[in-house]
């Protein structure tokens, strides 16, 4: 009987542990996927959209450059200005030193990524260094390792934050980033346009395949409409424009981080070259 | 006397040889360096896949349970030596039987720890072949030492418990415990060497980091970053985790019990059980500070990766189960009171101590828990939320902590104080002096928390250095000024078995919660990695590489700790069975 009793209150203790494991917030955080970049057909404001999306998900940037005081605030502070002024910094002795223009801030981003403590902005460097060790990874190594295109992507966004023309060039069909064959790709991401709509559910909300949904407007001749960049802001990030008509908060505002960049550019495609 | 000294010299000989034959392993295997290339990169299909078996949930399985149980049966011994120890000092024989029984209730755990190793061991091979071919190019000739270590550890435990009464008395105990003492060194030393494994997993040293390729000795791979704060951590828990198993049984055996000599016998167990476990627990927070701090120094990212990513909703339910712990020891303490027939006299006391107990545990918890919209669960995606600011800085978590840890002291001090009358001239003022230590050290940690919340600065941790000094020195301060005040002290009766049946149930929570804690820790620290083997080495490129939700992950720690509760129970049975002589007159006829 004792023995029973224990075992009793031992379980229900155990239950109310897990119980409560499971009513917090369930997030699965999956490997940052390996990418094809259509690079053939990105444009300048694509590339923009996909360093937006590099520097929220795979490059971790936010996990640091955020309003916690961690590290500069780049989403929020006036790049247009605080660049200028790190080249001018007397402390700062990197590749663009002396220069200015946005070329020069193209290689102070550049270096900033790849070499974090050729300049580290006062008061964040690693403790006890006296500001000459950045605590930033560097961004084209593990563990975060962006290739060049991806770095080139969030140098034209943060160069777009800062009110500047991106001067970094575009990637060229040579370039394709082909994923280093040790790293296959995870069986569920979409290889053609129908399978990449069907996977993300568009269909239920917009008059795609003849669904005739009307929760979204209708995307005929949306190529007519909108670039390619614009198309891409669209769905990754919805409530920047809300289409007349219609609210916000109802299309999900979580593609970017659900869509991988061929699944992103298969859409794309598809959707530019959908007849009216 | 001589004879004393020379067995003591000849233990302490065999436990530097331990210390040392690692050294000639690692020297050993320094010329394969060389030749080793890069780290390999399996592709998903290099992983078997075995009848559909998800292979990440086997490893896991088996390295938690084994954990469980090596946390065990390396951690008994332990206190069994101190428990041994403390007899042969005050050659008060209760101790020498309490340390014998602490023994026969591990023994039977023993083999089995090496077993759930060996199946371990065997599901790694199966399921991660690549990862374990590069973990022993890393390793070399340490997994070899680790095994011989192994044998020599089951040879002197062997010895140590079965030696126990033939060398009882006189010289021959000062013997027996060195014995203890080499099984004890052995013992660490094993732990030590796993955990260099562990560690390297997740603070890579003495590889080349653009291909894994080893180019250090085996001792700079082991004395990788996070190797030394995570030794003194495990150390620490296995000490708490051991007390806190061991409290269970005794309060199992308590209620089980009518006779009331076996009543007062296992309530004492209990006792000491509890008080080891919470000597083990209350400077764990602070080994824990450490190896975080660790973390953000070795890698910035990493750190932010716990305290600030996902896995911060994981430090919330560690709250909660420290906060369970701490409450169940305090009540397990203040049922202890009735002990004593002055207990009463401090029994008045506790409501106030459980007014700060339940009020930092809500200070602890609640306004993280506040957050949970839909809205906010989608932002959290991939990395950090704004709104979690509060919980990777945690001013006000600290001061809440460090106040349920003094006030654990206190509820502990108030029990051995209700059995000793001071008869020493300045008692009184003795008293005022703790009095003021505690006074003046809560405002110190209160004030060190609302600097904390006001300083601009983002490592708050900075405010917490002081808070901890400030409930050690109260600590340490307080015994200290009683060892001295109750000194020649008048000993009041402890009623020992005079305890209530509910108290005991509070010695379940503990091993409980223990055992839970540590998984849900286990798996915090293995998420680190994200989605390595070996951190910026070698890429998990498995099906499985993925960091399960907190469900999931609460799911399979909860059917761990059920297998493991099982086996406990199983052992603890044989452990009486062994004892059980069956009467002649019992036999069928
Ligand atoms: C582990 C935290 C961390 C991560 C992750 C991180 N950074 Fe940083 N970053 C910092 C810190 C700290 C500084 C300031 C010190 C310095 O100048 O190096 C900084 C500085 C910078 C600067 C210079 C800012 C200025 O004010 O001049 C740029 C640009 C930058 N980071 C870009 C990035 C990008 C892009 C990413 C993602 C691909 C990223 N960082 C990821 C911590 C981080
Ligand atoms: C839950 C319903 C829902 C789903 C699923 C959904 N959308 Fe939308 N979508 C909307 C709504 C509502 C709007 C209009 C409000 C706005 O602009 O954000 C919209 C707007 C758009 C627009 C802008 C149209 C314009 O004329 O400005 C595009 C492009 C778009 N969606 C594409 C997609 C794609 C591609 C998918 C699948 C990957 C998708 N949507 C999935 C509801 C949805």
């Amino acid at each position: 009987m004792t023995f029973l009793r224990v075992v009793l209150f031992s379980v229900a203790v155990l239950l109310v542990f897990t119980g409560f494991a499971n009513v917090l917030p369930q997030i699965q955080s999956d490997p940052p996927k390996e990418e094809i970049i259509d690079t053939g057909s990105l444009d300048m404001a694509g590339m923009i959209s996909l360093g937006e999306s590099l520097f929220k998900g795979k490059g971790t940037c936010t996990l640091c450059h955020n309003g916690m005081g961690r590290a500069p605030d780049l989403l929020e502070m006036n790049l247009a200005e605080t660049f200028p002024e790190r080249l001018k910094d007397p402390r700062y002795k990197g590749v663009a030193a002396g220069k200015e223009g946005p070329k020069a801030i193209e290689e102070y981003i550049h270096e900033s990524m790849v070499d974090p403590s050729a300049y580290v902005v006062a008061g964040f460097g690693k403790k006890g260094t006296n500001d000459t060790e950045s605590p930033m990874p560097t961004i084209n190594k593990p563990p975060v390792e962006l290739n060049e295109i991806e770095i080139n992507a969030v140098i034209a966004f943060l160069q777009d934050r800062a009110g500047i023309e991106p001067t970094v060039p575009l990637p060229s069909a040579e370039d394709v980033v082909v994923p280093d064959e040790s790293s296959s790709e995870g069986p569920d991401v979409a290889t053609t346009a129908e399978d990449a709509i069907d996977k993300f559910g568009c269909a239920a909300c917009h008059d795609l395949f003849g669904s005739e949904a009307d929760t979204g407007p209708p995307l005929a001749g949306i190529g007519k409409r909108m670039s390619r960049g614009d198309l891409m802001d669209a769905i990754l990030y919805p409530n920047d424009t809300i289409a007349e008509g219609y609210e916000a908060d109802i299309m999900p505002q979580d593609f970017a981080e659900q869509m991988s960049a061929s699944e992103l550019t298969l859409i794309v495609d598809y959707l530019l070259n959908l007849p009216e | 006397m001589k004879k004393q000294t020379l067995h003591v010299s000849l233990g302490l000989l065999a436990v530097l040889l331990l210390v040392l034959i690692p050294q000639y392993g690692f020297a050993a295997g320094d010329e394969v360096a060389a030749v080793l290339e890069g780290a390999p990169k399996p592709s998903r299909l290099d992983y078997p896949m075995i009848w559909g078996i998800s292979g990440r949930t086997v490893v896991w399985s088996m390295a938690q349970m084994h954990l469980f149980l090596a946390a065990f049966v390396l951690s008994v011994p332990l206190f069994s030596l101190a428990t041994e120890f403390m007899g042969t000092v005050t050659g008060d024989d209760r101790f020498d039987n309490m340390a014998h029984e602490f023994m026969k209730i591990s023994m039977a755990a023993y083999s089995l720890t090496a077993l759930v190793g060996g199946g371990l061991t065997l599901s790694l091979f199966l399921f991660y072949p690549q990862m374990m071919g590069y973990m022993l190019k890393v390793f070399r000739g340490q997994v070899l030492v680790y095994a011989a270590l192994f044998g020599f550890e089951s040879i002197t435990l062997y010895i140590y418990y079965y030696s126990w009464d033939a060398l009882r008395r006189g010289n021959r105990k000062w013997f027996h415990m060195s014995i203890g003492l080499t099984l004890n060194t052995i013992g660490l030393t094993l732990m030590f060497i796993a955990n260099a494994w562990a560690t390297f997993m997740m603070s890579p040293a003495g590889v080349d980091p653009a291909t894994g390729a080893v180019t250090g000795t085996i001792w700079e791979v082991t004395r990788n970053p996070l190797w030394n704060p995570l030794n003194l951590h495990r150390f620490l828990a296995n000490i708490a985790y051991g007390g806190a198993i061991v409290g269970g049984y005794a309060a199992y055996m308590f209620l089980a019990e009518k006779d009331p000599v076996k009543k007062a016998h296992y309530d004492w167990m209990g006792y000491t059980s509890n008080f080891i476990a919470i000597l083990g627990f209350l400077p764990l927070p602070f080994a824990g500070y450490w190896l975080m701090a660790e973390i953000y120094a070795y890698s910035q990212q990493m750190g932010i990766t716990a305290m600030g990513g996902i896995l911060a909703w994981l430090f919330i339910i560690q709250a909660v189960l420290i906060g369970t712990i701490m409450m169940a020891a305090n009540y397990y303490l203040w049922s202890g009171l009735m002990r004593t027939d002055r207990g009463a006299h401090y029994a008045r006391y506790v409501k106030y101590i459980a007014v700060v107990i339940v009020g930092g545990f809500l200070v602890w918890v609640t306004p993280h828990t506040l957050l949970l919209t839909s809205q906010e669960i989608q932002q959290l995606g991939g990395t950090h939320h704004k709104l979690l600011g509060p919980l990777g800085i945690m001013p006000a978590k600290n001061t809440a902590v460090n106040l349920m840890l003094v006030f654990t002291f206190m509820s502990f001090q108030m029990f051995y104080r209700s059995s000793r009358i001071p008869t020493v001239s300045w008692a009184k003022a003795g008293n005022m002096f703790i009095v003021a230590l505690y006074v003046i050290g809560c405002i110190n940690i209160v004030g060190a928390g609302l600097y904390g919340y006001i300083t601009p600065t983002v490592y708050k941790v900075g405010a917490s250095v002081p808070q901890v000094v400030t409930t050690l020195t109260i600590i340490i301060g307080s015994v200290i000024i009683d060892v001295f005040r109750l000194r020649g002290s008048k000993p009041e009766t402890v009623h020992w078995g005079r305890m209530s049946e509910r108290s005991q149930y509070a010695l379940f929570v503990l091993p409980v919660a223990f055992t839970w804690l540590m998984g849900l820790m286990g798996y915090i620290r293995s998420s680190l990695r994200t989605h390595w083997h070996v951190y910026t080495i070698m890429k998990d490129n498995s099906a499985e590489a993925y960091i399960p939700t907190i469900g999931q992950a609460g799911n399979t720690i909860t059917a761990i700790t059920l297998g493991f509760m099982a086996i406990m129970v199983f052992v603890f049975w044989l452990s009486r069975l062994g004892a059980t002589r069956q009467d002649e007159t019992e036999a069928p006829s």
